[in-house]
């Protein structure tokens, strides 16, 4: 097994094989993690650009440590001190950057669709660390990873995601990769939090939350934007508190050995209360050890992967 | 997979006696099994450190610990393909330091993989000495490395290739030389065959 394509854009056209090669990739990559000296020399040579346009202290520190991790020189860009503020645009900046011989992009941008519009400005491999509403893969990949270790599997879990389900990449790419996986996805929200047609997706649609946890294996709770807030998508916090945040009674209605997740950052005491947080069964901080693992399979799958040069060498 | 030419280098029960004998050498070069640990490449040199451990252990009535590596991470040829290798999961689940490490194979080649299990293992600390046991040498090295413990010693042509089958993953027991196996290979699946037939399939036990 291989993967076909030579970037990573999301999870919507990958296959089952493709998901379970990353996944078993990481599983080696993990044993990186625990030892003394956390490093391979496996990318020596590669050159790998984090492009951020949008805020982020997990996935790109995750990104980050993954490159050094694997001996690839790495350079961060942030828009905040670059030619950006000069209104150089984004085609301009990634290939005067790729002008400098770079091999890998790894990009986030509010817009959703920029990943793909890079591959085709740009020679290097390239790997959404998402965009906008759309996809974030490596998010997906590493919740997915984390169920996995602590299940043995995935295909047969009742996986509910909670939460802003309109505005969240993290569900939409969770969607896809669960249910190829051949899990049991349903998403819960406010009506207003929820995409028109969401059953499309082929999940289960909630509104009640107590409703849509009745005996689920993962609840996966998404963090509430409170920065849209004003927009009027739901009239309070506490309101929305009262319906949507995880609660330590709401956890009897899971399954006995069930596991709470949150791919952060978290507001404790809005969609998640702080014991269930810090609960035995919450994962919250395996995640973010896994994602390390998870960005360095990626990386190391990807990588040295050349546009069409490939001819029929099937092994 | 009917290949023409293929010559029987190790039957079984001289696959046995070698193991045996190289747990013998290991024991006497050591003066005893205290110090010892064993690592063996993945796949197929990690059953052989299984077997070597065993016999320890009838020998001597001693624990020897096994961890396993996987050193594909260290290979010097990985960006010169298309795909990357699967990787196996690396256990090495005990202190290194201060050990006289037995690194185990099964064909010693190039040399190759070997300076990259050196590579790795250091980044596990500091051992005391450590020393190579192969089933197969094969000669044509690359590399000044050399075995300290050597089930047989084969001449070879370059272009052949040294097929290492264990009753652990495969079907039968035997090493086999196959004729310019070597030559076919490389130019079928673009990379070098070590003496070791391609890993496929996801994680291996």
């Amino acid at each position: 097994m291989i993967l076909r394509s030579r970037h990573l854009l999301g999870l919507e056209d990958i296959t089952a094989g493709e998901i379970s090669l990353i996944l078993d990739t990481a599983e080696s990559f993990r044993e990186i993690l625990d030892r003394p000296i956390k490093k391979v020399p496996t990318l020596r040579g590669i050159t790998v650009l984090n492009l951020f346009y949008e805020p982020s202290t997990r996935t790109r520190i995750s990104f980050e440590l993954a490159e050094k991790r694997l001996s690839a020189d790495t350079i961060s860009f942030s828009t905040s001190v670059s030619s950006v503020k000069k209104g150089e645009s984004l085609k301009d900046t990634v290939r005067n950057i790729e002008a400098m011989k770079i091999d890998m992009v790894v990009v986030r941008h509010s817009s959703p669709g920029v990943p793909y519009f890079l591959t085709n400005c740009v020679e290097s491999n390239i790997i959404n660390a998402g965009d906008g509403a759309h996809e974030h893969p490596t998010q997906a990949l590493l919740d997915m990873f984390t169920i996995r270790r602590k299940y043995g599997k995935l295909d047969g879990l009742r996986v509910v995601l909670v939460g802003d389900v309109k505005h969240s990449r993290v569900v939409r790419s969770n969607i896809w990769g669960l249910k190829t996986m051949g899990a049991s996805v349903a998403v819960c929200g406010p009506s207003t939090l929820l995409p028109y047609e969401v059953e499309r997706f082929g999940v289960d649609v909630y509104t009640d939350l107590d409703e849509a946890i009745d005996g689920a294996d993962v609840v996966n709770i998404m963090r509430i934007q409170l920065e849209r807030q004003q927009a009027g998508l739901f009239p309070s916090q506490r309101e929305y508190t009262n319906l949507f945040g995880m609660t330590k009674e709401r956890l009897k209605r899971l399954k006995r050995n069930y596991t709470i997740m949150h791919p952060g950052p978290m507001n404790r005491g809005v969609e998640i209360t702080p014991e269930v947080a810090d609960s035995k069964s919450s994962v919250i901080l395996d995640q973010v050890t896994n994602g390390q693992a998870i960005r360095m399979a990626v990386l190391y799958l990807l990588s040295g992967k050349k546009e069409k040069e490939k001819e029929e060498d099937d092994e | 997979m009917t290949k023409p030419q293929e010559e029987i280098l190790l039957d079984d029960r001289k696959i046995t006696r070698a193991i045996a004998r190289i747990a013998h050498e290991i024991l006497e070069r050591n003066s005893g099994a205290e110090s010892l640990v064993l690592i063996g490449i993945l796949t197929r040199g990690a059953y052989l450190a299984k077997r070597i451990a065993a016999q320890i252990k009838e020998i001597e009535g001693a624990d020897v610990p096994v961890g396993l590596l996987d050193i594909n991470l260290y290979r010097d040829d990985v960006h010169s393909k298309l795909d990357q290798p699967i990787i196996q999961r690396t256990e090495i689940l005990f202190d290194v330091v201060d050990r006289n490490l037995i690194l185990v194979d099964d064909v010693l080649f190039t040399g190759r993989t070997i300076r990259a299990a050196l590579d790795a293992i250091v980044d596990f600390g500091r051992p005391r000495s450590i020393q190579l046991a192969v089933l197969i040498d094969r000669g044509h090295r690359e590399l000044p490395i050399r075995p300290d413990y050597v089930g047989k010693n084969i001449p070879t042509s370059r272009d052949d290739r040294v097929l290492v089958r264990l009753s652990e993953k495969d079907d039968r027991e035997v090493v086999v030389a196959v004729k310019g196996g070597l030559k076919k290979a490389e130019k079928k699946s673009g990379k070098k065959a070590d003496g070791e037939s391609s890993k496929k399939g996801g994680t291996t036990k």
